[in-house]
């Protein structure tokens, strides 16, 4: 273990983490592109984001007299848990020492510290709205707990490991392998990122209408610096959890050691991924309807359908003897 | 779990077939829409004429390419559109079957899978080749059919479940032994599709008789004092 | 004085401070303004002591067996102060020590009140006592004599408040249920000794017994300690029991007791039984995650502060024991090294269950005595008046709900590994059912949280919903500072896990002879259970990592407010979409909170729900009055108890029969018995 601890590559990770929240916005920029184009809209600029969180930084704070101490540390947690987490992903490098400090259990763990902060700010003004945003999201977050489970112990179980590293660097070093377990576990974890992201079919991130909202009505009594916070990490997780999809199901062109040719191919390679996830994801988001609330459950009970049969296609078919 | 990576492509997309089959089962069992329930069949029947057409190509047996093409025209092309046709006359296209409890029913579902994977170990170490992981989940599909059998509450899903038990039957002789012989093979498809041709007409004898093809109902044929 | 003259004098002092609590609080009575000195002194001594000689035997101190001159002539009491029970008696020690530095602060509210402070001061000490002793025993007779010693004066505590006919009646069913676990400890201790004479239980380990007998055993000892544990079904008298009590007890019974009763189980099955079998760990594994999702699913319906608390402590029982079975499967299948894991980790949450359970606790305990509310319907707000509690009481719920990098989520993350090494098992059916387990344990876990963030919420954010608290104060210093004590272990143990682990190693090896060296191999920054390449976790990064994040944005906070001198802080109304005049009855309420999951889950409980509505005289249409009362009842009483009511009923009708009040009858009987004896004799 002492090898992790070298202060290159604790650079490197610094690096990449950095590289990583400042290219979250874009995503999001990205998918919103790619919904205009779709529904025959002209798009915003591509660095409509950054303005965006920049013109949110400068406001002023409007707070509620009910609110308490909890509802102002609250974004600091949820934005420093979200970039915590995306310390941990393999995004263009495979090792990283931040990488062996928490595995992937430790990531769900960390966005569940995030998002009892944001339930109990949503509790805490004393409205109904964010008692229905936060009664609405432990629930949905919940049931989406054991098919999340289910795909990481599918995946550990097929590259023996739940750190993320090692279950990447297993997936290159196996041949082209067409694994019925894993193809489950894609489609469990595809149908979990929207649950947990919090997108159509399951909540509309551009909603405003306060009856159909889930996180948003939450984060309702949020403004300046504290919403662009908050913003921010949605921001963060949406592209947490597309690298996740990409690099462990995907993972060729990631970068095995650091010089700079593997690393300028790994970045690319990991663009031309998001890129395609976000026209994915802006297709679903034009093409299906929300879903009401009480179908959630039911969404979610397919999810974990879904990683079930993944699990235990794992145990039956490839398990050998 | 390497030795599942050395695997001929061929045969590792079989089992990824196998696999889809269970989950179009597991599928079939939730859903509660008649028109859903024929076309999740229907990909059902898809997915097995793939599996058996590589079966076929991976074995080398012509007579599969030939039960390929069977199950093609009948499971994919012919009952669901017989089915769907009686379902039009008799105006419950569009209906909702009741599910009892889809939560437990998954669950139970699922421990029905494990199950008969823990009974099918044995018979695993008899059978040769990648196919013997493939009885479990066989035997999973026609165990589910017969759940399906026993929670719906209609004719027609009791129908589909039915045939579908005749799928998993089907799939279980492909995967191991290479599929029967021929003269069962048409058999059996004759048979179902005997089935289906009189259940339909059976569906209008039904409905006539007690007006409804709610499977519950059915107890008032009896004679007994009420 | 040599060491293990030292460990003798610790444990001495230990047991003679809670024996002395009880002696001492006879005066109580006579001397009512010192009554709490009496005894929370000397307990607070005995659990100084307990913690001292439990941690330091983890740390090198040596053991000691002993035989004390009491009990019959011809089964002495027999004392071992071995490992494991170290660990428990240092958990019983710290639990103590908060209650002591709680209890004055708290007990001063009984001082006027009709009830007798003598006899809370004496039952208090007989409990801790004889907590402490169960721990210590070594042979039968002493255990089932310290165990009647802890559940009878946990009875007495229990009935305390006895005026109120509802606390009785509680109290009825948990001297019933203990007494009726006792009888079955007692009886599979019975079948241990095969039926002997010697009871002691370095007989009880060498005895052999035949599988069979084996698994009677095993059966008798799950179900004796289960009850006492709270295991589903066993559980009922749990959530009846726990809320009566005085809340320092609760925090005693929940945080303690329950953990002895989980003592006696590990020490039947893994030092008297010997080797576990695997089929026993099934059923164990598979009790452990019913129990888990039954607990936390019926605490999320709660609205009595109180009960949801120990309705969560089934649910952590439930998860301990999920450690438990897949120790023993591991054990049983072969796979030594990763049993011992899966016992470290139920080992931890013990450990992480009586911090934080006593934590909550006591923090009920204060909000109940400032602000005279059991319901939480009724409560919100308290943040502004109780800042100091809430605090301490959001690091209770951060805890519960397995949240990095307090010390709840480290035990969960050992159990889910150890959970993940399935694999290497042989049946495929083992194989299949232990993810499912570990994904029913993830849903409890998030459930839990869902829980918690409407406690914290419902009773410390937001406006007050009933008058009475709006009006309220912070809590004493030492009931502030006893939750103080106890959130910062909290703390401790969940940035510091691998000593813990360390910790925790040499107790299963002292148990099983094994060793768990690969978990701590790297020093005390990584835990890696099996092997770094498989899984580890560096709380203190992790710990480090957010706080690092947090500064960061911190920085970035005060460069962006002294450069731009426009942003400020307005302080307005809440949205309230136009409409005007929120009042505190428009937000959320617990059981609106819950909804969702009450809608999703309905299977799983027995709703009794009341909308009665009154109309408006005038206007017969519209409702003048309307009331809505939902309460959930715990669906056991009519699956399980009621039918073993009725049948206990049935049988002693049957039986009744024989008492016909005729006297001829009676005389039959007699002459009956004499002819059956004299053919008998010949």
């Amino acid at each position: 273990m002492a090898d992790r601890l070298s202060l290159l590559a604790w650079l490197l990770a610094l690096l990449q983490t950095l590289l990583f929240i400042a290219l979250a916005p874009l995503f999001s920029g990205w998918v919103k592109r790619m919904k205009c184009y779709l529904q025959n809209r002209q798009p915003p600029g591509w660095w409509q984001p950054y303005r965006d969180l920049r013109r949110l930084l400068s406001k002023d704070l409007v707070i509620s007299h009910t609110a308490s101490p909890i509802f102002r540390i609250t974004p600091y947690i949820v934005c420093g848990t979200a970039i915590l987490a995306a310390s941990v992903i393999p995004f263009i490098v495979i090792n990283v020492p931040i990488g062996s400090m928490a595995d992937a259990i430790v990531l769900v763990g960390v966005f569940a510290l995030g998002r009892f902060f944001v339930a109990l700010a949503g509790m805490d003004v004393g409205t109904s709205f964010g008692g229905m945003g936060s009664s609405r999201e432990m629930t949905v977050a919940a049931l989406a707990e054991p098919a999340m489970l289910l795909v990481l112990f599918t995946l550990a179980m097929v590259a023996g490991s739940t750190n993320l590293a090692t279950i990447v660097t297993h997936t290159l070093g196996e041949p082209l392998v067409l694994r019925p377990s894993l193809l489950f576990s894609l489609a469990a974890l595809i149908l979990v990122s929207i649950a947990e992201t919090g997108r159509v079919p399951v909540d509309n991130p551009a909603t405003h209408l306060e009856l159909t909202m889930i996180h948003e009505a939450m984060i309702l009594e949020y403004s300046g610096r504290h919403l662009g916070l908050i913003e921010y990490s949605s921001q963060i997780k949406l592209m947490i959890y597309a690298v996740l999809i990409a690099n462990l199901f995907f993972p060729w062109g990631i970068a095995q050691s650091t010089t700079p040719l593997e690393l300028t191919t790994a970045l690319a390679a990991v663009l031309a991924k998001l890129g395609l996830l976000g026209m994915l994801l802006a297709l679903v988001e034009s093409v299906v309807a929300k879903m009401r609330i009480f179908r959630v459950p039911t969404f979610l009970a397919v999810a974990f359908t879904i990683a079930l049969v993944g699990m235990l296609s794992a145990i039956i078919l490839e398990a050998g003897a | 779990m390497s030795s599942y990576a050395q695997l001929p492509v061929l045969e590792q997309a079989i089992l990824t077939l196998s696999a889809l089959v269970l989950l179009s089962s597991f599928a079939l069992l939730a859903q509660s829409r008649v028109i859903a329930t024929i076309k999740t069949f229907a990909i059902q029947g898809m997915l097995l004429t793939a599996g058996t057409l590589l079966v076929a190509a991976d074995s080398g047996e012509r007579q599969l390419y030939i039960s390929a093409l069977l199950t093609l025209l009948l499971k994919v092309i012919f009952i669901p559109w017989l089915l769907i046709r009686q379902s039009r006359k008799l105006g419950i296209l569009r209906d909702l079957d009741t599910v009892i409890r889809p939560g437990f029913l998954l669950l139970g579902a699922s421990a029905m899978v494990i199950f008969c994977y823990s009974v099918a170990q044995p018979i695993e170490r008899f059978a040769a080749g990648i196919t013997r992981d493939a009885i479990a989940l066989s035997l999973a599909v026609v165990m589910l059919s017969m759940l399906m059998l026993i929670t719906r509450r209609k004719a027609i899903t009791q129908v589909v479940a039915f045939m579908t038990l005749e799928n998993g039957l089907f799939f279980a002789a492909v995967t191991t032994t290479q599929g029967m012989p021929m003269v069962v093979e048409l058999g059996v498809a004759f048979d179902v599709l005997v089935a289906a041709i009189i259940f339909g007409i059976f569906f209008f004898h039904i409905r006539d008789s007690i007006e409804t093809l709610d499977v519950n109902q059915l107890s008032r044929l009896s004679e007994a004092d009420e | 004085m040599s060491d293990q003259g030292i460990t003798e004098l610790l444990v001495a002092i230990a047991v003679g401070g809670s024996l002395g609590a009880a002696l001492l609080a006879m005066l109580a009575d006579h001397y009512i303004k010192y009554a709490r000195w009496l005894v929370f002194v000397p307990l607070g001594i005995s659990g100084v002591s307990s913690t001292m000689a439990g941690v330091g035997v983890l740390f090198g101190l040596p053991t000691f067996t002993i035989t004390l001159p009491l009990g019959l002539p011809w089964l002495h009491w027999h004392l071992n102060f071995d490992l494991l029970s170290s660990f428990f008696l240092a958990v019983i020690g710290i639990v103590t020590v908060a209650v002591s530095i709680f209890g004055p602060g708290y007990v001063r509210d009984y001082e006027r009140g009709h009830y007798s402070q003598a006899l809370l001061g004496i039952a208090t000490g007989l409990f801790v006592a004889g907590m402490q002793l169960v721990v210590l025993a070594d042979d039968t007779f002493a255990f089932m004599i310290a165990w009647e010693l802890m559940s009878v004066s946990s009875y007495l505590l229990v009935a305390y408040e006895h005026h109120e006919s509802a606390n009785r009646r509680a109290a009825f069913i948990y001297l019933l249920m203990a007494q009726i676990g006792a009888v079955l400890i007692l009886l599979a201790f019975g079948v241990m000794s095969g039926f002997g004479s010697d009871l002691s239980f370095t007989a009880l380990r060498t005895n052999e017994l035949t599988p069979l007998w084996q698994t009677i055993a095993f059966t008798l000892a799950l179900l004796g300690f289960g009850m006492k544990a709270g295991i589903v079904p066993l559980h009922i008298w749990l959530p009846e029991a726990h809320p009566v009590a005085p809340s320092h007890i609760s925090a005693l019974m929940s945080g303690v007791m329950l953990k002895i009763a989980v003592y006696g189980f590990i020490r039947f099955t893994f030092d008297l039984l010997g080797s576990p079998q695997w089929s026993w760990g099934v059923a164990v594994l598979i009790i452990g995650s019913i129990t888990a999702l039954f607990g936390v699913l019926y605490a999320l319906m709660q609205h009595d502060l109180k009960r949801l608390l120990a309705y969560h402590s089934v649910e952590n029982i439930g998860i301990i024991y999920i450690g438990l079975g897949l120790a023993m499967i591991f054990f049983g299948s072969g796979f030594p090294k990763l049993g011992l894991l899966g016992l470290v980790g139920a080992l931890y949450h013990t450990l992480n269950h009586a911090l934080f359970k006593s934590l909550l606790f006591l923090g009920a305990g204060a909000i109940l005595q400032r602000s005279h509310e059991h319901s939480l319907e009724h409560m919100g707000g308290l943040i502004r008046h109780m800042p100091w509690t809430a605090v301490f009481f959001l690091i209770g719920c951060l805890s519960i709900s397995a949240l990095p990098p307090l010390n709840g989520f480290v035990s969960e993350w050992l159990i889910f590994q150890t959970a993940l090494q399935a694999t290497v098992l042989e049946g495929g059916v083992l194989r299949a059912i232990i993810p499912l387990t570990a994904a029913v344990l993830a849903l409890s876990g998030a459930l839990a949280a869902a829980c918690f963030v409407k406690v914290y919420s419902v009773v410390f954010l937001g406006v007050g919903r009933a008058k009475r608290v709006r009006h309220v104060h912070e809590a004493r210093p030492s009931m502030v500072l006893a939750q103080a004590l106890l959130a910062g272990l909290c703390l401790l143990f969940g940035v510091l896990p691998t000593l813990t682990v360390a910790a925790l190693g040499r107790v299963t090896q002292a148990l099983t002879g094994e060793g768990l060296a690969s978990a701590t191999r790297y020093g005390w920054l990584w835990l890696t259970p099996v092997s770094p390449k498989v899984a580890s976790y560096s709380a203190p990064l992790v710990a480090l990592g957010i706080i690092i994040a947090l500064s960061v944005w911190v920085v970035i906070y005060f460069w962006v407010r002294s450069s731009r001198s426009g942003s400020s802080i307005v302080i307005r109304d809440p949205w309230d979409c136009g409409f005007g005049s929120l009042t505190s009855r428009m937000q959320y309420t617990p059981s609106a909170f819950t909804m969702p999951i009450r809608q999703i889950f309905q299977p799983a409980f027995l709703v009794h729900e009341d909308n009665v509505r009154e109309m408006d005289p005038q206007l017969p249409t519209r409702p003048a009055q309307l009331r809505y009362n939902m309460h959930v009842e715990d669906i056991t009483w009519n699956a399980v108890y009621r039918p073993v009511e009725n049948a206990i009923h049935k049988a002693s009708r049957l039986v009744g029969r024989i008492q016909t009040g005729h006297l001829r009858h009676y005389l039959a009987y007699s002459f009956i018995t004499l002819l059956v004896l004299l053919w008998l004799i010949a």
